[in-house]
Parts: structure tokens; sequence; C-alpha cells
């Protein structure tokens, strides 16, 4: 990473040594407490051999993880499908021409965005529950994936607004010049444009949706992590099974946050965007759970 | 409306909601600080912690963190945060690491906040302190850090916004904050769906609008004008 603002000179002989004992002092202390944490790990017998060799049985795979993926994976793409076209809606129905719609989709916006989505969830689960408005066997996934719409079309609609809001007057006053209708101008020339311009921060949304997947933990959803740690239960080494699948999350949603940051470096230099205009930064835009990756490392 | 009020205590459920949300907010401001002071400094090593910190904790969900808090810090290495033999044991245990995970995650979010702060900094005020012979860290401390809090008031509000709703996360650790009172409530009255669901919605609408009012305020009027 090269410090966006330089804060320091280029370090000279001393400078260079300084840093190097800083560095060396920083990496022991680092490495300590590693070490302290590995130890108190051990200590409990977290690193037994008998601890880690499920792991190499089918079995575990086959019966545990793989379906908690699974599970997870789904709720994610049914929400991202449905949170899309949420977004979609609510984010046209906010720059509509027709006072009512905007207002209506305004507080709709504004409401779902203030509601933890685990808040969502609850109320969503117990009311399919009560009105058995799905099987009970899908109960779980259909509660998490509301609570994902919800909220993740709501930001989503946000996205939309800001992309369009982002690109230069003279898109849509040339769209009416030459006839176009309101509408029309939006839907065929702002809004791909908004869209390819806030690609990447829906990308980074699309990472949020992943990660809250595992709030659905909490209404009995066997996602990943429920998976682990019954997992964890039945083979006695919850520690190990709480890492693999720590290990498994961070690789899924390291490798999405990438494909945004290597989709947000394509479109900057193709300039794909008429007058440039900018591709928001998704901290601008209120965090999920957890929110938004923020800017590029 | 009346009737859930006399029965459970949810303004209290709220103020647990808030007193998480002020010492997990201290917390991970001091934690994000740190840690984007260490993504800025000069030395590659730090650089590369402060990154690794904020890349794994960001791409971690909450829930797992706070799982692994009761589940590997407390059951297993048997860390104790809370004297065992106080009376309010169990319940400052389950508060105490919620904060303690909501700290630690929400700091990644802090620290990449602070950045897009330290950007806003043009180039100039940076090589104007080095010139006239400050060091590293005399530049951050009189220089850029002063200018970059105020440059970052609207993404730390955010933060600060998506936490007070992620407090309802440590309801999994047992904190008897709203979702958990809100679950409670909904098993033992569920004709009262709507009404319970409406009044902690509108309790996090109450918590979170005037949050994001005054930091959008606070951000306008305090930003570095160039």
């Amino acid at each position: 990473m090269s410090a966006p603002v330089q804060l320091f000179d280029v370090p000279g002989p001393r400078g260079r040594m300084q840093q190097r004992i800083l560095a060396a002092v920083l990496a022991a202390i680092t490495l300590g407490l590693g070490f302290v944490a590995v130890h108190r790990l051990a200590e409990k017998g977290n690193f037994a051999p008998a601890k880690w060799t499920p792991f190499l049985q089918q079995v575990v795979w086959r019966e545990y993880l793989i379906p908690g993926l699974q599970h997870t994976l789904t709720a994610a793409a049914l929400a991202i499908v449905l949170a899309g076209a949420l977004g979609l809606v609510l984010g046209l129905g906010r720059l509509s021409q027709i006072a009512p719609i905007r207002w209506v989709c305004s507080v709709v916006v504004e409401f779902f965005r203030a509601v933890p989505v685990l808040v969502m969830m609850i109320f969503s689960f117990w009311l399919y529950a009560l009105y058995n408005v799905f099987p009970p066997s899908q109960l779980a996934l259909a509660g998490t994936v509301t609570g994902l719409t919800f909220y993740n079309g709501a930001v989503i609609a946000e996205l939309i607004r800001a992309g369009v809001f982002s690109l230069p007057k003279g898109q849509a006053e040339a769209g009416l010049s030459i006839g176009l209708t309101e509408s029309q101008t939006l839907r065929s020339i702002q809004l791909p444009q908004a869209l390819t311009a806030m690609l990447p921060a829906l990308v980074s949304q699309l990472v949020v949706i992943l990660k809250d997947s595992a709030l659905g933990y909490q209404i009995t959803f066997a996602e990943l992590l429920r998976q682990g740690e019954v997992l964890g239960s039945a083979y006695a080494n919850i520690v190990p099974a709480l890492m693999v699948v720590a290990l498994i999350f961070i690789l899924l949603n390291f490798g999405l946050s990438s494909a945004a940051q290597a989709l947000e470096r394509r479109l900057s230099r193709r300039g794909h965007v008429a007058g440039g205009a900018m591709t928001a930064n998704p901290m601008d835009i209120e965090p999920g759970v957890g929110g938004a990756p923020g800017a590029p490392a | 409306m009346g009737e859930l009020f006399a029965s459970y205590d949810i303004i209290g459920a709220f103020l647990m909601t808030i007193r998480l949300t002020v010492f997990s907010a201290i917390g991970a401001l001091l934690i994000g600080t740190f840690v984007a002071v260490l993504r800025l400094s000069p030395v590659p090593l730090l650089q590369w912690i402060g990154a690794a910190y904020v890349n794994v904790v960001r791409n971690t969900p909450l829930t797992l963190i706070c799982v692994a808090t009761m589940l590997v810090l407390k059951s297993n290495l048997g860390i104790a945060i809370a004297d065992p033999k106080s009376p309010t044991s169990i319940v400052d245990t389950a508060f105490r690491w919620g904060v303690i995970a909501l700290s630690v995650y929400h700091a990644a979010f802090v620290c990449e906040a602070l950045r897009s702060g330290v950007n806003t900094v043009p180039v100039g005020q940076a090589e104007a302190a080095r010139s006239v012979g400050l060091t590293f860290g005399q530049n951050l401390r009189y220089v850029i850090l002063p200018q970059a809090f105020r440059g970052a008031i609207t993404p730390l509000g955010n933060v600060l916004i998506a936490l007070t709703k992620n407090t309802t996360v440590v309801a999994v650790i047992g904190v008897a904050e709203i979702a958990y009172l809100m679950a409670t409530m909904i098993e033992n009255s569920p004709d009262l769906i709507f009404a319970i669901f409406l009044t902690v919605a509108l309790g996090f609408v109450i918590l979170t609008l005037p949050l994001g009012l005054l930091t959008t305020w606070l951000g306008q009027r305090l930003v570095v004008r160039r």
C-alpha cells in the first residue's frame, strides 16, 4: 500500500535503522502475542490431532460443512436477486416524477435502512410461522432471506439514486432535448450509466449480504456457522470447527471484495462512465451489519 | 401498546442497546485509530499488520465473532472478565464480551473511515509539515489527524449508526438488549407481533435518525474549508 498522503520523508540510513529496530520490536510483540494465544489454545488440547482429524473425513464435509455452505450461499443468492429487484423498484420510485410515489418510496427506504437486519429477520420468521406462510422446514431460510432483502434492497435503492445523481447534468438534458420523456431518459440514459458507475459498490454490497446471512444463525437457520457449531459439539472440537468456518467465510468474502476492487480499477481505467462520474465510495452509504467493505486497501 | 410497555421492560432493553453502543463506540474508536496509525505508518511491517487486521475482521461475520468470544475465549480458554463471585457476574460477562466483540469488529470500519478522512487532507499539508521538520508522529498529531477526524465525521457517523443497529447481534450471547427482548415478547404474545415489531423498529428509527442528522450537520459544520 502506498500511503494516500505522503506523511513521511524517504528515510535516510539512520531512519531506516530506527525503522528496522521498531519493526523488529513490534514483530517480536506480535509474534509473542500470537505465541501466547497458540500456547493457551494448545494447553486446552485444541491442536491435538484428534480434534483435527475429523476434517479429513468425508462425512464431516458431506454432513455438516458443505450443506451449511450451500444454505449460506442459497440464502445469499436469493437475497441478492430479490434485493436487487426491490432496490431497482425503490430507487426508481425515489427518482419518480410523481410526488406521492417518491414520498412513499422515501419513507420505505429510510424505514428499512433504520431497522436492524436481525430485528427484521426475527419478525419475518415469526410472522411466517404464525400465519403458516412457508412450510416449517423453509421458515428459517425464508426469514433470513426476507431480512436480508428488505435492508439491502433499501441500500441498493440508495446506491442507484446516488449513481444517477453522480451523472453529469448534460446526460439528462441531452435525453430530454432529443424528445425522450423524463421516465424514458431515466430508464434508457441515466440508469444504465448509474448502474455501471455503482457496480463496484453493488458488488461490495454482495459481500455484506453474504456476511449477514450468518445472522440467520439466530433464527435457527442451518447456515455455515450453525453447522460448524453442530459439528463442533458432535466431535467435541468446537474451536477447530469455528476456525475452519471463519476461514471459509474470510476466503469467500475476501474473494468477493477483491473482485469488487478489480472491477473498480477496470472501470476507472476504461473510463466507461460519461463525464467520469464518481465511483461512489461504499462508505458514503451507511454500512450494513458491519457495513460495506470500504475503500480499496 | 400500553400492555406491552406494562409487561415488558422495553425502555430498559433500549437503554441496554444504548449502553452497548456507547461503550463499543469508544472501544472501536480507540482500536480503530490505533490500526489506522499502523496503516499510515512508514514501516511496511506495521502497514501489513494493520491491513491484515482490517481484511480479516471485515470479512468475518459479526455473529461468528460474538459466538467465538463465548465458546472459545470464555468457555474453552476460561478467560474471566467479570468477578465470578459478584451477583451480576453472568450479566456482566455477557455484556463485556459483547462490547469487546462489537469494538473489535467495528474498529476495522473506523480505521477505514479515518483513512478516507486522511484522504481529504491535501498533500500540501503533509508536505508543509515535513518541510518545517516535523517528524511522522508530530505530523500526524498536529497536522493530519485533527483535519482527518473532521473530514471523517460523516463516514464515522455511518459506522456509529451501523454499530447502533449491530448491537442487536449480541443477543446471540444473551445480552438482554432489544432484539433479545423482542424474540421473548413475540414468543409470549404472538398476537401482538405487529405492535412489537413496530415498537422496536420505531425505537431504532428514533435512535438512528438523530444520529444521522447530527453527523451530517457536524460534518458540514466542521469540514475544513479549502
